[in-house]
């Protein structure tokens, strides 16, 4: 038996591993099942890209951006939160550990309960988003119409990293308003699959005080409209100055430590559902 | 005591209306999510009809009223699945069905009544708000016919018979399947692109419009709406709309016993 005083706290980086880990090979012991699931989640998400393509078969034009343009949204919007999902998507099943009070366990570990939740029944699986997003991607870098300097390519990067980790605030916050809203979980899927959904089209499309929301509320616009404004050349709907487009690391870094804050305050407030 | 069977099915019915009531914060938060999803699609749309006002014989306000009709619908007919047919596939998985097989009810009649009463919560609680809240927001072109209120509603009943019966298919699948999360993702894929959910039927291109509109799954959320606007001049009117439901239907839920009586005889529940 193992000399309890040899046991230290993991850091937070090899637990997550650890935890996502182990969900990940039991998941590609049915291999069949694995590959089934992935190939028709890419289904599923090629779908959604068809009814953009459908609209686009109608108009040459939407919001004044052509198909690759918005492909490049789509992709943008799409890789940042499969990637997202993919590593941090978890923490919004957090309620049913809550409510079922296994979230206890979780406490109990010699390790931070953040990681632990993210890594919680890692899926694999959510690769197929993260494979379709990113070929569309691909589509629209190569075919929208962009004057490539360095400066706009290396943005791309940037904007993917920031996106992914602006969606990571918004489930981080979906998942502590979860501490105290339990059944009312749904209303993150607004936000989440909702923002998502909203970054995926041209922000010229949406009335001016939703796209004021996505920038100083709930600051979606940083996922990807602000980026690609300057990686498109294109004018601010909300004409606002050239280098608020290069604000998303700003916006990222600071939207995740009001996020961590929030989370921070619900675990601190919880109360085990008792036995 | 024997109970009536009509009045069985009523109190099965009755209590599900009661038990999805009891979830008043799930509710509350699906409204607010299908109007968010509701204001966000209308943006889109009217980018479309802006550029191309008679789109799809459709006008601005129309693809608006499709869109918040659109959400209403959405928890109601249940087309990307879920409802009382989730039960039983939880049941089905468990085993806990051959408890459901011994009771002296037909099996289709007893989850159809489960799945109507809790849509019929669902029609009150989450169907009316997003397309209050849109009409506040926008111009609808919502009827003042109360007889054109009354069609959809008959035609949107017959796509919830057809959403229940394609559903229930679904559920039966774990009968040999086990693990439905494949049949489920793909009956919902086929619900999201044929429903109209995605995009109107009518603005799909060509021969696929023609076929899509053929499907069941027309029935659960383009024809009913269709059936509001009164845009159903091209589908051989109110009958014939009301007829190719009712047709869809029936064959469906035919299907559903075949298939029932089949896993009844074969297969081998779980838990022995």
């Amino acid at each position: 038996m193992a000399d309890i005083r040899a046991v230290r706290p993991l850091n937070p980086v090899s637990a997550y591993l650890a935890v996502a880990g182990m969900w990940a090979r039991s998941a590609l012991v049915y291999r069949l099942n694995f590959v089934l699931v992935v190939v028709v989640g890419l289904l599923v998400n090629g779908v959604e890209f068809i009814g953009i393509v459908f609209m686009f078969m109608n108009v040459p034009a939407l919001g004044g951006y052509s198909l690759p343009e918005v492909a490049l949204l789509y992709g943008a919007s799409g890789t940042a939160l499969g990637l997202c999902d993919l590593l941090f998507g978890s923490i919004e099943k957090i309620g049913s550990r809550i409510r079922d009070g296994s979230l206890d366990t979780f406490l109990v570990r010699p390790v931070r309960l953040y990681p632990q939740a993210a890594a919680d029944q890692f899926a694999l699986r959510r690769l197929n988003r993260l494979i379709q997003a990113g070929g569309v991607l691909v589509y629209g870098l190569v075919a929208a119409d962009v004057h490539w300097t360095w400066g706009r390519a290396l943005m791309i990067p940037v904007m993917l990293i920031c996106g992914t980790a602006i969606f990571e605030g918004v489930f981080t916050l979906g998942a502590a308003f979860q501490f105290w809203a339990q059944d009312a979980a749904e209303v993150q899927n607004a936000f989440t699959y909702g923002g998502n959904y909203l970054t995926q089209y041209p922000p010229t499309v949406f009335a001016k005080e939703m796209v004021r929301g996505a920038v100083f509320v709930i600051p979606l616009a940083f996922v990807d409209w602000w980026p690609a404004l300057y990686v498109l050349g294109k004018p601010d709907p909300l004409g606002l100055p050239a280098w608020t487009h290069f604000l998303s690391p700003v916006v990222a870094g600071a939207f995740c430590g009001i996020a961590a804050l929030a989370w921070r305050a619900a675990v601190r407030g919880y109360r085990s559902t008792g036995s | 005591m024997r109970l009536h069977a009509a009045r069985l099915y009523r109190t099965v019915a009755a209590g599900t209306f009661r038990r999805y009531s009891t979830y008043r914060a799930a509710t509350i938060a699906g409204v607010f999510t299908n109007t968010v999803f509701g204001f966000i699609m209308a943006y889109t749309y009217l980018a479309l009809w802006n550029v191309r006002p008679h789109l799809g014989g459709y006008t601005a306000s129309d693809a608006l009223t499709y869109v918040f009709i659109g959400q209403s619908l959405f928890a109601v007919v249940a087309v990307f699945g879920g409802g009382a047919t989730d039960d039983m596939i939880g049941r089905i998985r468990s085993g806990d069905i051959s408890v459901d097989l011994y009771r002296p009810v037909d099996l289709q009649t007893w989850w159809l009544a489960t799945d109507l009463g809790r849509a019929a919560f669902q029609f009150l609680a989450r169907g009316i708000p997003p397309t209050v809240v849109g009409a506040l927001a926008f111009h609808l072109s919502l009827p003042s016919d109360p007889l054109v209120w009354l069609a959809f509603l008959l035609s949107a009943f017959l796509g919830l018979l057809v959403s229940f019966s394609v559903r229930y298919l679904v559920a039966l699948s774990g009968f040999w399947l086990i693990d439905t999360s494949g049949t489920q993702a793909a009956a919902g894929i086929l619900g999201m692109f044929f429903s109209g959910q995605l995009l109107p039927l009518n603005i799909f291109p060509g021969a696929l419009k023609q076929i899509a509109m053929l499907l069941p799954w027309a029935g659960m959320q383009q024809l009913p709406i269709d059936v509001l606007l009164r845009t159903t001049a091209s589908l051989g009117g109110l009958g014939g709309v009301l007829a190719l439901q009712v047709t869809w239907a029936a064959v469906l839920l035919a299907l559903g016993r075949l298939v029932t009586a089949t896993a009844v005889r074969k297969v081998v529940f779980q838990g022995g």
